[in-house]
């Protein structure tokens, strides 16, 4: 696609395809559930505090299940102020398509800055996210 | 095909150039829109008369004695006449300018839902309506303890008679609220047989004629349509202005739906009296421009003629069915009979926003998502789907590059 598929590069089609991050645990500290009405989008975030870490049941596009898929990569093992900091920091990545040194692969989601309807998909996990954490303290 | 379509009635490519937005480039490619059901764009004719209305012929209406004043209330009030004759209505006192069909539906339910409809008394609607043909409904019922039932559709998309029978068997049913043509699924619905079968147990009948009206020459009176709403902007008309249809009596019967100037008879400080049909349901300055703008609207279509529009999208609609279909993986939602140009499908692995995103970079516009039709989507078994829908000025070629580009999402998603 000549150019124009940036955005469904190999690690956000990866991710969608094979999520390593997926799934109910045994054992949770915190959940919550988030949901995009416009297009139906789900997802369910669970939280262990011990191991700081989160899985989630995703129903949606790619976007959004790698978006979910990168953020708990990223967060594992953070404590809650980082995890805020995270949040902001990608946010402002995917709003002004600008990578930040210190995100990651969460910076193959830069691109979305020229695709603004679909920003929300990847901040519906943090979102979820921030909610769980809310949930938790 | 192509010889079928270039039609010396149908002149295609001078149509296009009606439409000075399709020699757009979007992301450096040209434009292909397959999202005119959702809105269409508009020709020279609409944009010149509103524009002409703004710089020569323009005040406000039905009040001023100056000559500006009295210009601007024929050119307004001439649009109600065109569309009296599109929609082959009994009177020109019949057609109510709104501000789209949503608010159409909402001033029938305000007014005869509150004012002839009793507590207690039924309203069918379908499963595969618009939001815009329910909500206002399950307000009503909310407000005014009438109840509302659904009936099913077939799972080819069509109305189920069989439900209709058993929605209308206890003789509460007052009002079946249906879509002349489905935003999602394509179908047409039998409007007359529809008619005819809420007539014969003492219900009246109300179509949401949004996208009908764009394909097909639509005949209230041949139907025996109580209502009948649609939007201009849908019709390349304007945004911001919509047309109720009732007939006289029924609109006689029907108390004001918003109160102010230009709906009244007379008006004291104690108490007021309405206008007659139209103008008490239309209270201050109305969408003077996007009024004449639709006039616009209705010359040009009618112009090209119905019969024409309808054998270029009609043969659009089965090329499109057959290259899509021959998709792997591609599932085309309903199957009616008698269907239009509006094909909503989903694709295996690639959701409905995916696959509208990479179009998009291919220059290529169509709609993702439920449709303002949600609880349709779960009839559906789906969260939400893509849509393509086709106008007068759609090609055979770009419905090629829309098949390429769903080819071309597949290689992403394979």
């Amino acid at each position: 696609m000549a150019g124009n598929d940036q955005l469904y590069q190999d690690i956000v089609m990866d991710r969608f395809r094979h999520p390593r991050r997926a799934g109910r645990p045994e054992k949770f500290d915190a959940e919550a559930e988030g949901s995009n009405p416009l297009c139906g989008d789900r997802i369910h975030l669970y939280f262990d505090r011990a191991a700081s870490s989160i899985s989630h049941e995703s129903h949606g596009c790619a976007i959004m299940i790698a978006s979910a898929e990168l953020m708990a990569d990223a967060v594992a093992g953070k404590d809650a102020a980082q995890i805020r900091q995270l949040r902001a920091q990608f946010e402002t990545v995917v709003t002004t398509g600008t990578e930040h040194p210190a995100l990651g692969d969460l910076n193959a989601l830069a691109s979305l800055s020229e695709y603004r309807a679909r920003i929300r998909c990847a901040t519906l996990p943090w979102a979820t996210l921030g909610l769980a954490l809310e949930g938790a303290e | 095909m192509s010889a079928a379509i270039e039609m010396e009635s149908f002149d295609l490519s001078a149509i296009r150039k009606d439409f000075p937005i399709l020699a757009s480039e979007v992301h450096g490619r040209r434009l292909v829109f397959l999202d005119s059901a959702a809105s269409a764009q508009k020709p020279r004719a609409v944009i010149d008369a509103m524009v002409f209305a703004m710089e020569h012929q323009y005040a406000n209406v039905h009040r001023g004695l100056h000559w500006m004043s009295e210009r601007t209330s024929d050119a307004y009030e001439a649009v109600r006449d065109k569309v009296a004759k599109l929609l082959n209505a009994a009177s020109r006192d019949e057609i109510v300018f709104t501000r789209n069909g949503t608010e159409s539906i909402n001033l029938v339910a305000y007014t005869y839902g509150r004012a002839i409809l009793q507590p207690g008394d039924a309203i069918v609607v379908s499963e595969m309506e618009h939001h815009a043909n329910l909500v206002p409904w399950q307000m009503l019922r909310d407000a005014h303890g009438v109840e509302l039932r659904i009936v099913k559709i077939t799972d080819s998309g069509e109305i189920d008679f069989n439900s209709l029978e058993d929605q209308f068997a206890d003789g509460k049913v007052k009002l079946l609220a249906v879509t002349h043509m489905s935003n999602v699924l394509g179908t047409y619905t039998p409007a007359e047989r529809l008619a005819k079968f809420a007539h014969a147990r003492g219900a009246k009948i109300l179509l949401d004629g949004c996208q009908a009206i764009v394909h097909r020459q639509v005949d209230v009176q041949a139907i025996d349509a109580d209502f009948y709403v649609f939007s201009g902007h849908k019709l390349y008309g304007p945004t911001g202005i919509g047309i109720l249809y009732a007939k006289r009596e029924i609109l006689e019967s029907m108390p004001p739906f918003l109160g102010g100037g230009d709906m009244i008879g007379t008006v004291s400080y104690q108490r007021s009296t309405w206008a007659k049909p139209p103008h008490r349901f239309e209270a201050g300055t109305p969408a003077i421009l996007e009024t004449i703008g639709l006039g616009a609207a209705i010359d040009y279509v009618e112009a090209i003629g119905f019969p024409a529009i309808a054998a270029h999208e009609r043969i659009l609609t089965e090329h499109a069915l057959s290259v899509l279909s021959a998709i792997p993986g591609l599932r085309i939602l309903g199957s009616a009979q008698d269907r239009g140009g509006v094909i909503s499908f989903t694709m295996e692995d690639a959701h409905a926003h995916d696959i509208a995103t990479l179009l998009d970079r291919q220059g290529i516009a169509i709609r993702a998502g439920h449709h303002c039709a949600e609880p349709l989507m779960g009839r559906l078994g789906v969260t939400s789907t893509a849509r393509a829908s086709f106008a007068l000025y759609t090609t055979i070629e770009e419905i090629d590059a829309l098949a390429a580009g769903l080819i071309r999402v597949k290689q992403v998603f394979g």
